[in-house]
């Protein structure tokens, strides 16, 4: 089997596999639709026709036991309850488990596979009396490779059963849709008579490719109607389809007006015949999904070429800046209309640019699904009992970034349940819901993403933050710090506030793994809590790794550009606003506090000869521990979009630097990392008290 | 001799000879780009002597070295006179400022001495072997050395 067939379908499993999740997740919510469970099974199995293709039996074996069971709970013979749900979703976790296994040929938990197998049989025990034995999955065969027809034509017995109208469109035969596959299908779900109508079209008609059969097929059968329609799910929408329950034995149909309480008939129904309300109803259910629920036409491409093509529309984006530098410096006259098409050219070049960005923008959703599984098993590893809220899941993030934050979220998420959710009782004293909620938030501010990790816990508790920093060194006994500093002393390299090492997240690796991350995708992470009432954590990222607005700044002759995303705002101070402070430190004072200056030339070394502070231009920045810094620059000269290329590759890290970029006049331009730079300067700044505490700064803590 | 190529014994290597520092140097034309005119860079922070700054090539940003100060002999004041050789070495491509370019030469592999093993001198550690040319001899540089991600770490 070729190779790239192998591929294609274990991408389609990740999109089916982010549809199962998803459905289960909302099913454990309840806020699902009937659809709903449609489509969680049809991901199932449609998992399972693929691996069948493949031969992995395993894979094949979960997914149809699996399948089973959703299948009675689509049909309404079992209850979605709580039990239930739990096994569905921890199947749902193992199905993802055995995909994965299977792709890189490892294998699984042979534990967990037995135990849910045992799970769902067990529910399929429970609920289903008569055909456990068949579930058996070596008698499983797909029903469109069985070839025997048995004898479809016998007589029905007048039972129970349905008139079946199928008259199917072009697109059905088109598709490679086989009509008589269907039929044998139907024909194991009971005895089947067919009858085939042929409208002989009459010769020389216009449209020839029009199929001109339709059949009528009876089906006696014990089987509910929404086996029927299992037979011609592939092709919905691709045919006429009308089932009529025959009322002899209406059980089965009955039950589904039960499960599906009066709905409107299909307004827009294109049958000739309107449907009998009760058979037309499974049909409104399904028919309106293939828009919402559907997936939009979507193409894979290789993401180099994407790359490219970004790259190539960043040199586009510094051309254009060119050429506009170019032409102003020719100071033509100006009714030479040339300003116009100039200002549309760089529109044209925006639009460009972020239409080629949007290429790579991805939703954020399929991370956060993924997070509720983090959320049931740190619940279970804890014995915390813990939710899972999503809120702007369609929030859209570069690829790499969504790809990035998987794991410092993961350990966030274990974070919070470990640590920042009470136990069962120490809620119940604080007259909390049971249940924990962890929220995941994403939305877009400002030019940035925001995503917020937070749960409604005890808040953190900053003396046994502060204890452990002393006791591992981390920070001295004398330092006085304020609640941020202190909060933020988690993100330090060593410091776990585990006293025991739980399996979950006291592995040593800490928050400051989660800082590097998010720090090295361009992004700050920043912490608030509030005791009692939980801890968030706010990540700011930026929308693309590739181009970002930016302030172009003079420091000490050189032109460098500070991220506009960190300024606050730009103050050009009055002599009274600054205040000696220490050797050769400044303190601005702005609406009533003192905030240190920090001298970028100093800070980077560029400078040899100190500018007058009084003469430089100051830009507001927020540090990482919440309080604000004023970075020292010559000039402002221009706010712009710049394209960010990386020193790493040709040269390495510079402290301070967080890339360079290429300018209108072809020069390349630092950008610079104003955290970092404070973080320099941070041995001026250890002198320097703390602005609103008028306390010290402790040694060593990075800002 | 561990040239980048390892050339067979008898096979032909051209290398492009310049002059750095007074004396005279060449780097296996196979790992050169190009050859520009000094134009002004944009200067690096916290960086070591030797690294001038980096430039824009086409949308790239190379770093410059002053050849010479790396190899200990003296950093070179830049003019319009100076010349940029661009070379590309183990995916990385930088700039090297030399005082100027002198020729293309063409000399069989095995005519390409070992470096006298001569310790505790930036030159030595910078150059793969020697090269006898009519009016003396050239080094061949090794690359490898001056590109700041295989020999310092982050500058």
């Amino acid at each position: 089997m070729s190779n790239s067939i192998r591929d294609t379908f274990f991408e389609e499993c990740e999109d089916l596999l982010d549809a199962l999740i998803e459905g289960l997740s909302e099913m454990s919510a309840g806020t699902h639709e009937e659809e709903t469970v449609h489509a969680v099974f049809r991901a199932v199995h449609s998992i399972k026709g693929g691996a069948g293709a493949f031969g992995l039996d395993q894979l094949v074996n979960f997914a149809h036991t699996f399948e089973t069971v959703l299948d009675r709970v689509r049909s309404g013979e079992m209850e979605i309850e709580p039990d239930l749900m739990r096994v569905l979703q921890r199947a749902g976790d193992h199905l993802s488990d055995l995909v994965e296994a299977n792709r890189i040929e490892s294998g699984v938990d042979e534990t967990t596979h037995a135990g849910l197998l045992g799970q769902l049989n067990g529910f399929l025990g429970k609920e289903g009396e008569d055909d456990v034995a068949d579930d058996g999955a070596e008698e499983f065969v797909f029903e469109a490779l069985s070839i025997d027809i048995g004898a479809p034509m016998e007589t029905a017995p007048q039972t129970a059963g349905f008139e079946i109208r199928f008259t199917p469109r072009p697109e059905l035969y088109a598709n490679g849709h086989e009509p008589l596959l269907l039929f044998q299908s139907l024909s194991q779900l009971g005895s089947l008579q067919v009858t085939c109508e042929y409208a002989s079209p009459p010769l020389g008609a216009s449209d020839w490719q029009a199929p001109a059969a339709s059949w009528q097929l009876t089906l006696a059968t014990s089987e509910p109607e929404h086996a029927i329609h299992e037979v011609f799910e592939f092709v919905e929408g691709l045919c006429e389809l009308d089932v009529q329950p025959i009322p002899v034995g209406p059980e089965q149909p009955e039950q589904q007006v039960v499960t599906e309480p009066a709905q409107a008939p299909p307004p827009t129904d294109p049958l000739p015949k309107p449907d009998h309300p009760r058979s037309a109803e499974p049909r409104q259910e399904s028919r309106p999904d293939p828009k919402p629920a559907g997936p939009r036409p979507t193409l894979r491409v290789d993401l180099e070429r994407v790359d490219r093509l970004i790259n190539t529309v960043g040199e586009l984006i510094i051309n254009q800046a060119v050429i506009s530098q170019r032409i102003e410096e020719m100071n033509l006259p100006s009714g030479a209309g040339l300003t116009t098409e100039l200002e549309d050219y760089k529109l044209l070049a925006r639009e460009i640019q972020e239409g080629v960005m949007a290429i790579r923008a991805q939703p954020v959703k399929p991370l956060f699904q993924r997070m509720s599984r983090i959320v049931r098993e740190a619940s279970d590893a804890t014995g915390k009992a813990a939710r899972l809220v999503t809120e702007g899941e369609s929030t859209e993030v570069d690829k790499t970034v969504v790809e990035r934050l998987a794991d410092p979220l993961t350990h966030m998420i274990r974070n919070a349940i470990d640590h920042g959710l009470e136990n069962a009782e120490k809620r119940a004293q604080a007259g909390k819901e049971p249940v924990g909620t962890i929220r995941l938030a994403a939305f877009h501010r400002s030019g940035s993403v925001l995503i917020e990790v937070s749960d409604d816990g005890a808040g953190l508790n900053r003396e046994k933050i502060l204890e452990i920093a002393i006791s591992k060194g981390l920070v001295s006994p004398e330092a006085d710090l304020n609640p941020g500093e202190i909060d933020n002393l988690l993100f330090m390299p060593g410091f776990s506030t585990a006293t025991e090492v739980s399996n979950l997240s006291g592995r040593g690796v800490g928050m400051d793994v989660v800082k590097t991350a998010i720090t090295s995708l361009g992004g700050r992470v920043t912490i608030q809590t509030r005791a009692g009432e939980g801890t968030t954590f706010s990540i700011v990222l930026p929308l693309t790794l590739a181009v970002m607005d930016g302030m172009v700044v003079t420091v000490s002759d050189q032109t460098m550009v500070v991220p506009i995303s960190s300024i606050i705002e730009t103050i050009r101070p009055s002599p009274g606003e600054l205040h000696r402070f220490g050797v050769d430190g400044w303190l601005l004072s702005i609406r009533g506090s003192y905030v240190p200056i920090v001298d970028v030339a100093g800070c980077l070394g560029t400078g040899d000869s100190r500018a007058d502070i009084r003469e430089q231009v100051l830009l507001l920045v927020q540090t990482e521990g919440q309080s604000h810094c004023a970075l020292a620059v010559d000039g402002i000269s221009d706010q712009r979009q710049v394209v960010i290329k990386s020193l790493e590759g040709n040269y390495g890290h510079i402290p301070g630097v967080s890339a360079a970029t290429i300018l209108g006049d072809g020069k390349i331009a630092l950008i610079i990392d104003p955290d970092a730079v404070i973080a320099n300067s941070s041995a001026s700044l250890r002198r320097l008290p703390d602005p609103r505490l008028e306390k010290e700064l402790p040694h060593g803590i990075a800002l | 001799m561990a040239s980048p190529s390892e050339p067979s014994e008898n096979e032909v290597i051209e290398f492009v000879t310049f002059v750095a520092g007074e004396q005279s140097f060449c780097i296996e034309i196979t790992q050169i780009r190009e050859i520009r005119r000094w134009s002004p860079v944009t200067l690096l922070p916290h960086a070591p002597d030797h690294v001038l700054g980096v430039m824009n090539l086409r949308g790239a940003v190379i770093p410059i070295f002053d050849l010479a100060a790396k190899l200990g002999l003296g950093r070179i004041t830049p003019t319009e006179r100076h010349v940029i050789i661009i070379a590309a070495v183990s995916g990385q491509t930088i700039g090297l400022l030399v005082d100027s370019v002198s020729e293309i030469l063409s000399v069989r592999s095995d005519s390409v001495q070992e470096a006298p093993n001569v310790r505790g001198d930036d030159t030595t550690s910078c150059v793969l072997g020697v090269v006898p040319v009519e009016d003396g001899m050239t080094r061949v540089i090794d690359l490898r050395r001056i590109v700041p991600n295989a020999t310092e770490g982050a500058a």
